[in-house]
């Protein structure tokens, strides 16, 4: 029987090992899977590199993630955060690595490394420090730049509505990263606020179709960032 | 503010009003953060508009009231926001392909620099210290068919925004259509700088001596 339920947190992430490629999803707090990352610190997993769009924010998920020594390298596109220093601090210090990506490439990268492409050529950042050292081809007298695909071990990312294949639909601007990170891992663990019987999500609305998805936790309240940064909270 | 430049020409709604009017109905519109966000309080009478935020929302509407924020409802500067009837939620390749492939038909955007010949610089200084941070910029001004840039004409510190060359790492060279300061509007040409429109009670005399390049007045000659 196809069931891909794992009943805590905990056990879906206990196969991180150290020096994995962990994409995360989330755009700022939106679709950030918090208990997921939580869950991530505990188990202790170190050197990751760890793809999200940016370094987290006070002191809890993705900067917790971070300032508890479990990255050693972000790919990111806006590393900068008005309520954190975590990412900021180790980096000038020497202590993380960036791999600064324009945002619609990191997309596309992600994409591209979930669908069996492995480079794409991109108009975005010709004539810029960005384009240094790649590849440019003109095409209809047009320069791109040439991108490569970008897969990960694992993708942690949060949805609305999971079913038992691991069928999934998101919530509003959390869906962001989530559908193309599912795709571009060898093991997606997802974090859904409800649970449901097959059948109960019509299949005309199922946006990741659960050939992309490995393991369900069940997250019915799930935290939110900003409400956690303004109770000061830190993570552990 | 105590910058005394503040005090002349336009205010920042004037100048985000004037960027409005230059948007044709039926455009989809992609706003920056800051000064740019303005420009959706003045949508013309009898024009409609179509907000794309990058991070997966086409028809964003307008900042929810107290209380009825929703965390995961936000635009790309991580404000919430609301829906309009008719709003579409996305995943970020989506996003970006919109961008990307000329979907999008304005976009809005503050400035560090600009050139004479169009590049844009508003990402970086550049400094030994500064924590590089791109977002979505280099696409946005790679793929959208038009780039407007809205920008105090100087720095806080006076210096002229508008120059020959960029001496800021470029967001894309050659990417802007026009500028719309607190002094003037300037169209970007294949001759240079070109004023089209002044603030009230501001001369060109002083436009020109707070722009770092020589500015245009008369339509561009066309040589034969």
């Amino acid at each position: 029987m196809i069931l891909k339920k794992h009943t805590t947190p905990q056990e879906a992430v206990e196969c991180i090992h150290d020096g994995a490629t962990v994409m995360i999803g989330g755009f700022g707090e939106a679709g950030s899977p918090i208990e997921l990352i939580h869950a991530l610190i505990d188990h202790g997993a170190t050197d990751l590199t760890v793809v999200n769009n940016n370094t987290g924010s006070g002191h809890i998920g993705l900067a917790a993630l971070i300032e508890n020594g479990c990255v050693r390298k972000m790919i990111c596109s806006f590393p900068r955060t008005a309520n954190s220093t975590v990412f900021a601090d180790l980096y000038r210090q020497n202590d993380i690595e960036l791999e600064l990506v324009p945002q619609g490439t990191l997309a596309e990268r992600i994409r591209a490394g979930g669908s069996g492409v492995p480079a794409f050529y991109t108009p975005t950042s010709v004539g810029t420090p960005l384009a240094e050292g790649k590849e440019v081809r003109a095409f209809d007298g047009q320069d791109h730049v040439l991108e490569y695909g970008l897969k990960a071990d694992f993708s942690l990312i949060k949805c609305d509505c999971a079913d038992r294949f691991g069928n999934l639909t998101y919530y509003k601007t959390a869906r962001n990263f989530g559908p193309i990170m599912a795709m571009a891992a060898e093991t997606t663990i997802v974090q859904t606020k409800t649970y449901v019987e097959n059948g109960e999500i019509n299949p005309e609305h199922v946006v990741t179709p659960g050939i992309f998805v490995d393991r369900i936790v069940c997250v019915p309240d799930p935290a939110h960032e900003s409400e956690l940064v303004a109770q000061g909270v830190s993570y552990p | 503010m105590s910058n005394p430049e503040q005090q002349i020409g336009w205010s920042r709604d004037d100048m985000a009003k004037r960027v409005a009017q230059d948007i044709p109905d039926g455009s989809v519109v992609n706003l920056g953060i800051g000064i740019p966000e303005k420009v959706a309080a003045y949508v013309p009478e009898g024009r409609e508009f179509i907000y794309h935020t990058e991070n997966g929302l086409l028809g964003m509407g307008e900042a929810p009231r107290d209380g009825e924020g929703d965390p995961e409802l936000i635009n790309a500067g991580k404000k919430q926001v609301t829906t309009i009837p008719g709003a579409s939620f996305f995943h970020h390749a989506d996003s970006f392909s919109m961008i990307r492939a000329g979907h999008i038909d304005v976009c809005v955007l503050g400035a560090m620099q600009v050139s004479e010949n169009g590049d844009l610089a508003n990402w970086s200084t550049g400094a030994p210290d500064a924590i590089p941070a791109v977002g979505g910029a280099m696409d946005l001004v790679a793929g959208v068919k038009t780039i407007y840039v809205i920008t105090q004409h100087c720095t806080k510190n006076g210096e002229p925004k508008l120059v020959d060359t960029c001496t800021y790492p470029l967001t894309g060279p050659g990417v802007v259509s026009r500028i719309y300061t607190d002094l003037a509007v300037i169209d970007v040409t294949p001759e240079g700088f070109q004023v089209v429109g002044l603030a009230p009670d501001i001369d060109l005399d002083y436009v020109q001596s707070k722009t770092g390049a020589t500015l245009l007045t008369a339509p561009p000659r066309i040589e034969t």
